[in-house]
């Protein structure tokens, strides 16, 4: 699969607080958090953000809250995936567990500029800047968070699972 | 080579004889945990999954605690889907308002949690319990989704990083202070996925409060787990109020560590954090000036007994400055209460601050205390991010409760020794 968007670049430690304030979790309904999303990082970014458009970030992102509403706000904007030097745990574990595609890595979080076109495959973890004509590697995913993105995200991997055991 | 404290609970709830860094493992649960923001979202993929019951009903802990007593129609409506599915599935924990705390303050003093536990919380600052001796991580709201189907979930195991804390702390200086000023030189992602174990002389003369306060923070490194290891002081703390029996574990003298840190705090100050990161650390001396419109004495992360007693020391027979709000949220009712019967409210209301019921309220700018633009806070709590506790262009200044309470008195980031 390959993801392709313009880029909305953000700096070092972009904390859940700012990709959806607290404000706006008394709902958990994805639209509704969609419209506030980075809002309080950069105001154009509700309105400006089109559909496939990709965020890169420096180390950390998505630091402090365990709150899934932050993943679910980006997913729910129409981003198609987040490259970033580093990702904060809870944030990581989330994003794969809700099926946001997120890649590691430092190299293309230095180098792609705030717009350029950036097609990432999936798969091969190949990130292509077509802007400025460069390729990037992200970190390799660990074999068990792929069979999580392979099941559709967790709770179908667990009702599978649970499904075999005669659980369910 | 032997194992730490954190490897070797891993070990224990994988049915494992041994875990080692970097290990991929799935362990049993002794405790799942949600509250009014992350339960709800967690009940909606929980009943994706199909199965009718949660995995056992005594092991899932549901707190209303980050907007109630229900702030708006729409936190009602959320409080209520969680409610109505405590009812369904007869989860023994469920604490409805007037009964509840602050979920990190409420879980330890209740006995839900205790030393060698395995614990998941759909909240950030689940790691606090790492305080008794416990292995407990925070997780979003599909993971506990997950394990309160399945009673178990999927873990990398952490790398440690040791602390060691020498020295006698000088008066005034508290486990905030020694988790800010650590914070401070390790950064925002100085331990990113790995455990934090808190250990040294200093430590061990620390009561349960101000430990409970060091792994609390331990997320703000960008830890997985923060951890004490348990000992006499933990034992009186738990005996008599766990719900179930606990394990002491030890870290073994040739554990493995990443890095280890060697801190005097006999020499540091009270520390404050700047806007707008917890890294951001002075010691108060450097923040002194800074004038304030807002004191918080409260949260997770210093809403407890000794916390308030600290804050009522420096406020006995003094006022707030006439342009700040005090603000006191007692973390439970438990502490409400004790609060009460030592004759701390008298003193915080002779002060002129306004007192809470438990909530966390304005520590995460929900309510009960949300800034205007170009006002500025100082909080016992844990976070100081941009907008935080309301307005995008406010400031929080994190500190222990003596130097809000100092600040309070003052009108101005202050220490404690300032208030005459
Ligand atoms: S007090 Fe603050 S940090 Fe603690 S659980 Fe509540 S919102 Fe989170």
């Amino acid at each position: 699969m390959e993801l392709r968007g313009r880029t909305w670049k953000f700096g070092n430690d972009v904390d859940t607080d700012v990709i959806i304030p607290a404000r706006y979790l008394n709902t958990s309904d994805p639209k509704e958090l969609a419209v506030h999303c980075m809002e309080d990082a950069d105001p154009r970014f509700p309105a400006g953000v089109k559909p496939g458009d990709i965020i890169v970030a420096g180390k950390n992102f998505g630091c402090g809250s365990s709150r899934e509403h932050a993943p679910i706000a980006i997913k729910a904007a129409g981003v198609s995936c987040v490259i970033a030097k580093t990702f904060a745990r809870i944030f990581y574990r989330n994003a794969f567990n809700i099926g946001l595609p997120i890649f590691e890595s430092p190299e293309a979080a230095d180098r792609i500029g705030e717009g350029d076109e950036v097609a990432v495959d999936v798969e091969a973890g190949v990130i292509r800047n077509i802007t400025r004509n460069e390729t990037y590697r992200a970190t390799q995913v660990p074999p068990f968070m792929q069979q999580i993105i392979a099941a559709g995200g967790l709770i179908n991997y667990v009702a599978e699972r649970m499904k075999r055991d005669g659980k369910v | 080579m032997g194992m730490t404290i954190t490897e070797k609970i891993l070990a224990a709830h994988a049915g494992r004889e041994k875990v080692e860094p970097g290990e991929l493992i799935n362990v049993r649960i002794d405790l799942a945990l949600g509250n009014d923001i992350t339960a709800p979202v967690a009940i909606r993929e929980f009943e994706k999954i199909g199965v009718d019951r949660v995995f056992d009903r005594d092991r899932v802990v549901l707190v209303p605690d980050h907007f109630v007593p229900n702030k708006d129609i729409k936190s009602a409506q959320q409080a209520k889907i969680m409610r109505e599915f405590a009812r369904k599935h007869g989860i023994t924990h469920y604490f409805e308002v007037g009964r509840m705390g602050v979920e990190h303050c409420l879980l330890p003093e209740q006995g839900l949690v205790g030393p060698g536990d395995l614990v998941i919380g759909a909240d950030s600052h689940t790691c606090t319990y790492g305080g008794l001796g416990a292995f407990s991580t925070g997780v979003g709201s599909t993971d506990l989704a997950a394990a309160m189907a399945l009673g178990e979930t999927w873990l990398k195991v952490p790398e440690s990083v040791k602390f060691i804390y020498h020295g006698e702390m000088p008066e005034w200086v508290t486990g905030k202070d020694l988790i800010l000023y650590t914070i401070g030189k390790i950064g925002v992602d100085g331990a990113l996925y790995m455990a934090m174990e808190f250990t040294g002389p200093a430590v061990e003369r620390m009561p349960v409060d101000g430990r409970l306060t060091m792994a609390n923070m331990a997320v703000e490194a960008g830890a997985k787990n923060g951890i004490v290891p348990p000992d006499e002081i933990t034992r009186r703390y738990v005996e008599g109020r766990a719900k179930r029996p606990f394990t002491f574990f030890a870290s073994d003298p040739d554990a493995g560590y990443a890095r280890e840190y060697d801190f005097d705090v006999s020499k540091m100050e009270p520390a404050v954090a700047f806007p707008h990161l917890p890294e951001n650390v002075k010691p108060v001396s450097e923040a002194s000036g800074i004038t304030i419109d807002q004191a918080v004495i409260g949260s997770c992360t210093n809403g407890r007994m000794d916390d308030l007693r600290e804050a009522a020391r420096v406020l006995r027979g003094r006022k707030v400055n006439s342009n700040v709000r005090l603000l006191v949220i007692p973390g439970t009712q438990e502490i409400y209460r004790q609060a009460m019967r030592e004759g701390l409210f008298e003193i915080f209301l002779d002060a002129g601050a306004a007192i809470s019921t438990p909530t966390c309220g304005p520590c995460l700018g929900g309510y009960m205390g949300i800034l205007a633009e170009g006002e500025r806070c100082i909080a016992t709590t844990n976070r100081n991010f941009v907008g935080r506790m309301g307005h995008p262009g406010s400031e929080v200044y994190l500190s222990s409760p003596a130097v809000a309470a100092a600040s309070a008195v003052l009108g101005r980031i202050a220490a404690p020794w300032e208030v005459k």
